[in-house]
C-alpha cells in the first residue's frame, strides 16, 4: 500500500479564540504505527478528532484512508477509533458491547474477540462500568480490532494501564500492525515506550506539528554531540536543535548525518527518540518536517514554522 | 520546581472540625443552576398570577360590591364573574398541583444522585468537611431555600384565589386547592425535597431518581388528598340542611362554604333510603316557576316536610387552619425524617 | 496470543451498500429498555387505576340512568342524581391530572438518547462506528417514537371506555352530564390526539436533548417547552380549527363547545352573554331564586322563556359534537407534522454537529 491514511492540508481548529491546531500539514503513510506525541493540551486529541471526523476543521482540509473525507461511510468502515478515557456505556455488559459493535458494524470477529477477552480475564457478563480502568481499555481496544479496521487510531491508549498490561496491550498493536497491516496512529505523552513500538513521529507542540517523519529517518539524521563548553558557541557549522550545558561540557544535539564530520575534541552518539522528542519539546522554534509528500502533492503552505534542511 | 511555600502543619492533637458556613458557598455553586430553573419557573408563574389576578380582582370588586346580596341582581353577577373566571382558576389550580413535586424533584433527586452517578463523592466525601456533614450542609439550605420559594409563592395564590371562596364557588377545603395554599404549598414542595434527596441516595441515579420521586409525591399527594385528609379532625355530622354550601340547601353561594364529605338521606326510622326509593316519593312534577328542572332545595324542602331526614357529613371552612398545621406538621416530620435517613445512609454507606 | 480469525481484508471500495436499518433494533432496545421497561409500568399501574375507576364510574352511571329514565328526565331525581355522580372519582373527573402523561413520558424517554450520550462522551464511541451517526440517530429515534405513540394510542382506548359515560347520549339526555368533548382537559384524551401529543413531547425532549446536551436540564426545558405549546393549543389554537356553527335555535345540546352567546332584538345586536339587569328586571320577574340554578348554571330555558315573547332572539355559536373528529385530525395532523419536523431538525443537527 502506498496511500496516505491520514493527509492533513494546512489544518486547524479553533474553539472559541484559541487555536487548538493550526497550520497542521501532515502526510502519514500506510502500514506504520505512527506515534503522536506531545505535552498535556498540544492539541493530540484535537487532531485525532478530526481525523475520525468527530469535529470539523475551522481551517484547512484533512482526508484519510487515501483522500476519502472523515465521517465518510467508507472512512468510518476502515477507522477504528478508541477514544481517550475510552468510553464505554457503563450499563452494558461486555458481552452486550460486542453485540453493540457487531450490529454497528460491517465487519466484526466476534470469536476473535471473545476469545481475546477469555485470554484477558474479562467476565462477559459483568457491566462494563464495573470493571477495572485497565480492563475497560482492553475490551475497547479488542473491539476496536475486531472491526478489522485499515486503521487503527488510539488516544492515550495506555494511560490507565500497569506496566505488564501496557506492554501486552502494545504487542498486540504491534501484532495487528504487523501480520495484517493495519496502520495505527497513536497517541501519548509517555515517549519510553513508544520507542520500542513506534516507526512514524509526530510531535505536536502548542498546537503545530514540530516534527513529522519515519523514526529511523529520524534518528539517522541527528546526531548527540558532547564536547568542551567553551567552544559550543563557536559551533554553527550544522543546525543546532538543542544545547544543554552541564559544569564543563555542552551536549550539542545536532542534524547531522552518521558520516558528517565531527569537529575535533569534540564526540558524536547516537540520539535515542525520547532524547530526540524531549529535545525539539524544549525548543519550540525547531522543526524537522518531511519534504514533499508520498502519494498526493500537497498544496504550499504559508509556512511557519519553515523548514530547516 | 517552585518549593512549596506553606509551612508544614503542626501535630494538631484535636482537630476542629471545618465551620458549617464553608459549604454555603459550595452548595450555592454547585446547584445554582437548579436553584435559578425554580426561580425562572415560579417567577413567570408569578408574573403570570399577578396579571390575571388583578383581572379577577378587579372583576370580584363589582360583585363584591353587590347588595343585597340574596338577590337576583347580585345572584347574576356571581355567576357571570365564576363562568368568566372560574376555569381559568381551576386550570391553574391543576398545573400547580405538580409545581411542588416537579421542584422537589428536579432540586433534591440530584444532590445526591449525581455525585453517586458520576463518581465525584471520591472527592467530595474525602475533602476535609466530612461526608455526613457536608450532606447535611447541602440539604438543609437547599430544603429551606425550596420551601420558602414556595412559601412565598402560595402567598400570591392565596391572594389569587381568595374571591373563589368569598364568592362560594368552591371551599378552602376542597382538595384542587388546599394544598397551594397556607402551609401546605411550603410544606409538599419541602416533602417531595425531601423524598428527592432519599430517592437520589438510594437509586444512585438522576434520571430514575427523578422519575421515583415524581412517582413517590404524586401518589402520597393523591392518597392525602383522596383518603387521608378528611380524617384530620373527626366530621361532623348535622341534619340541618342549610349547611353552607351544599347544594340541597338553601345557602348555595355563602362565603366559605364547608367541604361536603357525604350527604344521605334517611327515613322518618333512621334507615338509609337510595335515591331510586326517593325517586318514588317525589311527585313527577316538583317545579317551580318556569318550569324545567326543578332546583334541589325544593327538593330538599319537600322530603323533609314528609319526614325524611339529611343528614350531612362535613368540614367547616373554619378548620382550614386547623388542617393546614396538622398537614403542615406531619409533612415536616416525614421531611425532617426522610433528610435524616438520608444523612445516616451518607454515613455508612460502605462503598 | 491470539491470531485474528478472519482473513484480511482485501483492498475493497467500500461500495453504495449500507448497512441495513434493522441493525439497530436491537441497539435501540439494550439502550433504552430502562426507560421503556419505566414507561411500561407506569401505564400499567396508571391502567389498573384507570381499570378499576373506570369500573365504579360505569356502575353509578348506570344506576343512575336507570333510575332516572323510569322516573322520567325531567324529574327531581334526576336532578338528585346528578349531583351525587359528578363526584364520583373527581379528581379525574375534569382529565386535567391526565394531561401530565404525555409530557413526562415524551421527555423522561426522549431526552436522554442524544443528552446522555453527549454528556458521558460515549458518542464517541457511537458516532465512529460504520452505521453513521445520522442513520444512527434515526434508527433510534423512529423507533422509539413509534413504540410510545402505540402505546399511549393503547392507553386512550381505555381511557376512551373511561369517559363514555359523560358522553353517552342518553346520559346527556337525562341531564345526568354535561360535559363537551371539547373540554380542555378531556379532547386530548380521547381519539388520535393523545398518542399525537406523547410523540410531540417525545420529539421536543430528543430536541432539546441534542440542543442542551446534559440530560436533566434537557428533560426540565422539554417539560417546561412541551407546557407551552400545549397551553398555546389549548388556549387559543383549538377553537379556530373549523368555522363555528351559528344557530338562534335555543336548544343547543350540552355536549357542543360554546363560543359565545348573543342577543338581537328586531335584527340589531342587544347585549351579549348575560341579560343586563334592567332587561331582568323588566321581563323576568324575581322567583323564589330567580334564573339562576344552584350550581351557578343559569336556568336558561327560564331566560330565554322571559325574554323571547319580547321579540328577542338567542343567536349561539358553538362547535357541535360531531365536529369532534375533525377536530381530532386537524390536531392529530398539525402534531404528527410537528413532530415529524422536530426529529428531522435533531437528525439534521447530529448529522452536522461541528463540535
Amino acid at each position: 500500500m502506498n496511500m496516505n491514511v491520514v493527509e492533513a492540508s494546512g489544518l486547524g481548529k479553533r474553539y472559541g479564540r484559541t487555536w487548538a491546531l493550526r497550520a497542521c500539514t501532515l502526510a502519514v503513510p500506510a502500514g506504520h504505527v505512527a506515534a503522536l506525541v506531545g505535552p498535556n493540551g498540544a492539541g493530540k486529541t484535537t487532531l485525532l478528532n478530526l481525523a475520525v471526523g468527530l469535529v470539523t476543521p475551522s481551517a484547512g482540509a484533512v482526508t484519510v484512508l487515501g483522500g476519502r473525507p472523515p465521517g465518510s461511510p467508507a472512512a468510518l468502515d476502515g477507522i477504528a477509533f478508541v477514544a481517550q478515557d475510552t468510553p464505554v456505556y457503563k450499563n452494558l455488559s461486555a458481552a452486550d458491547m460486542l453485540h453493540l459493535t457487531l450490529n454497528l458494524n460491517r465487519r466484526f470477529d466476534r470469536r476473535y474477540a471473545e476469545t481475546r477477552l477469555g485470554e484477558l480475564g474479562i467476565p462477559l457478563r459483568r457491566k462494563a462500568g464495573r470493571l477495572s480502568g485497565g480492563q475497560q481499555a482492553q475490551l475497547a481496544l479488542t473491539m476496536a480490532l475486531a472491526r478489522r479496521p485499515k486503521l487503527l487510531v488510539l488516544d492515550e491508549p495506555v494511560a490507565m494501564l500497569d506496566p505488564v498490561a501496557r506492554h501486552d496491550f502494545m504487542a498486540i498493536v504491534l501484532m495487528a500492525a504487523a501480520d495484517d497491516g493495519v496502520s495505527v496512529l497513536l497517541s501519548s505523552h509517555v515517549l519510553a515506550e513508544l520507542e520500542r513500538v513506534a516507526d512514524y513521529l509526530i510531535l505536536l507542540s502548542r498546537g503545530r506539528v514540530q516534527v513529522a517523519g519515519e523514526v529511523d529517518d529520524l534518528l539517522a539524521g541527528h546526531r548527540l554531540l558532547t564536547g568542551p563548553a567553551a567552544e559550543a558557541d563557536r559551533y554553527a557549522e550544522r543546525p543546532v536543535v538543542h544545547l544543554r550545558r552541564a559544569a564543563a561540557q555542552a551536549h550539542l544535539l545536532v542534524r547531522a548525518g552518521a558520516d558528517d564530520p565531527v569537529p575535533p575534541g569534540w564526540e558524536a552518539h547516537p540520539v535515542g527518540l525520547e532524547e530526540l522528542a524531549l529535545a525539539y519539546l524544549r525548543e519550540p522554534g525547531a522543526a524537522a518536517l518531511p519534504g514533499p509528500a508520498r502519494g498526493r502533492a500537497l498544496p504550499a503552505e504559508t509556512g511557519e514554522p519553515s523548514e530547516v534542511r | 520546581m517552585t518549593a512549596l511555600t506553606v509551612p508544614a502543619r503542626p501535630e494538631d492533637a484535636r482537630l476542629r472540625p471545618v465551620p458549617w458556613r464553608r459549604m454555603a458557598w459550595v452548595t450555592w455553586r454547585q446547584h445554582r443552576i437548579a436553584l435559578a430553573g425554580v426561580a425562572a419557573l415560579l417567577g413567570a408563574l408569578a408574573v403570570y398570577l399577578w396579571v390575571t389576578g388583578l383581572h379577577v380582582h378587579h372583576a370580584y370588586a363589582a360583585v363584591a360590591a353587590c347588595h343585597p346580596a340574596s338577590s337576583n341582581t347580585c345572584a347574576t353577577l356571581t355567576v357571570n364573574f365564576n363562568n368568566a373566571n372560574g376555569s381559568t382558576a381551576e386550570l391553574i389550580a391543576a398545573l400547580l398541583q405538580g409545581a411542588p413535586a416537579l421542584i422537589g424533584a428536579f432540586v433534591g433527586a440530584p444532590v445526591l444522585a449525581r455525585e453517586l452517578e458520576t463518581g465525584t463523592f471520591r472527592y467530595a466525601w474525602t475533602q476535609g468537611f466530612g461526608r455526613w456533614r457536608w450532606t447535611l450542609a447541602k440539604l438543609v439550605p437547599l430544603a429551606i431555600a425550596v420551601a420558602a420559594a414556595a412559601g412565598a409563592f402560595s402567598l400570591l395564590l392565596s391572594w389569587y384565589y381568595a374571591p373563589f371562596f368569598a364568592d362560594g364557588n368552591q371551599t378552602p377545603l376542597a382538595s384542587t386547592v388546599f394544598d397551594l395554599r397556607g402551609v401546605a404549598f411550603a410544606a409538599w414542595t419541602l416533602a417531595a425535597f425531601a423524598i428527592g434527596a432519599l430517592a437520589g441516595m438510594l437509586i444512585r441515579r438522576v434520571v430514575p431518581a427523578i422519575a421515583a420521586t415524581l412517582a413517590a409525591t404524586a401518589g402520597l399527594g393523591l392518597v392525602t388528598g383522596l383518603y387521608l385528609r378528611e380524617h384530620y379532625v373527626t366530621a361532623l355530622v348535622t341534619s340541618n340542611p342549610n349547611v353552607p354550601g351544599s347544594t340541597m340547601g338553601s345557602n348555595v353561594f355563602v362565603s366559605d362554604p364547608a367541604w361536603i364529605l357525604s350527604e344521605q338521606w334517611q327515613t322518618k326510622a333512621g334507615r338509609p333510603v337510595s335515591e331510586s326509593a326517593l325517586g318514588q316519593v317525589l311527585p313527577a312534577q316538583l317545579g317551580g316557576k318556569g318550569g324545567g328542572i326543578p332546583q334541589s332545595f325544593e327538593v330538599t324542602d319537600y322530603l323533609t316536610r314528609h319526614g325524611y331526614t339529611l343528614w350531612t357529613t362535613y368540614q367547616p371552612a373554619s378548620r382550614f387552619w386547623p388542617f393546614q398545621w396538622i398537614e403542615g406538621g406531619w409533612l415536616l416530620a416525614l421531611s425532617v425524617l426522610l433528610i435524616a435517613a438520608t444523612v445516616w445512609l451518607v454515613r455508612r454507606r460502605a462503598a | 496470543m491470539t491470531a485474528l480469525t478472519m482473513a484480511a481484508i482485501p483492498e475493497e471500495d467500500v461500495g453504495p451498500r449500507r448497512l441495513p436499518w434493522r441493525r439497530m433494533g436491537w441497539v435501540t432496545w439494550r439502550q433504552h429498555r430502562t426507560g421503556l421497561a419505566g414507561v411500561a409500568v407506569f401505564l400499567g399501574a396508571l391502567a389498573v387505576c384507570l381499570w378499576l375507576a373506570g369500573l365504579k364510574l360505569h356502575h353509578v352511571f348506570a344506576a343512575a340512568t336507570a333510575a332516572c329514565s323510569l322516573a322520567g328526565s325531567a324529574s327531581a331525581v334526576c336532578y338528585d342524581l346528578s349531583t351525587s355522580i359528578i363526584g364520583t372519582n373527581g379528581f379525574l373527573s375534569n382529565g386535567f391530572m391526565l394531561q401530565a402523561v404525555p409530557p413526562l413520558i415524551g421527555a423522561f424517554v426522549g431526552a436522554p438518547v442524544l443528552a446522555r450520550e453527549l454528556e458521558t462522551g460515549t458518542f464517541r464511541y457511537a458516532w465512529t462506528q460504520g452505521f453513521g451517526r445520522w442513520r444512527w440517530a434515526l434508527a433510534k429515534l423512529a423507533p422509539l417514537a413509534i413504540v410510545l405513540a402505540a402505546a399511549t394510542g393503547a392507553l386512550t382506548v381505555l381511557l376512551s371506555w373511561y369517559y363514555q359515560p359523560y358522553f353517552a347520549t342518553v346520559n346527556q339526555n337525562l341531564g345526568l352530564s354535561d360535559a363537551t368533548p371539547f373540554a380542555p382537559g378531556l379532547f386530548d384524551l380521547r381519539g388520535i390526539t393523545f398518542a399525537a401529543w406523547t410523540l410531540v413531547a417525545f420529539a421536543i425532549g430528543s430536541l432539546a436533548g441534542m440542543l442542551i446536551r446534559r440530560v436533566v436540564p434537557a428533560i426540565a426545558a422539554a417539560l417546561a417547552a412541551y407546557a407551552g405549546v400545549a397551553f398555546a393549543a389549548g388556549a387559543f389554537l383549538r377553537e379556530h380549527y373549523l368555522a363555528p356553527l351559528v344557530t338562534s335555535n335555543l336548544n343547543v345540546p350540552a355536549s357542543a363547545w360554546i363560543m359565545s352567546q348573543w342577543w338581537t332584538k328586531g335584527g340589531r345586536f342587544a347585549f351579549a352573554g348575560f341579560p343586563p339587569d334592567s332587561l331582568l328586571n323588566r321581563f323576568c320577574p324575581a322567583g323564589p331564586a330567580g334564573p339562576v340554578g344552584p350550581h351557578g348554571k343559569p336556568k336558561a330555558e327560564a331566560i330565554a322563556g322571559c325574554l323571547t315573547p319580547h321579540g328577542y332572539t338567542q343567536w349561539t355559536s358553538y362547535h357541535p359534537a360531531s365536529q369532534f373528529w375533525p377536530f381530532q385530525w386537524i390536531e392529530g395532523g398539525w402534531l404528527l407534522a410537528l413532530s415529524a419536523l422536530l426529529i428531522a431538525a435533531t437528525v439534521w443537527l447530529v448529522r452536522r454537529r461541528a463540535a
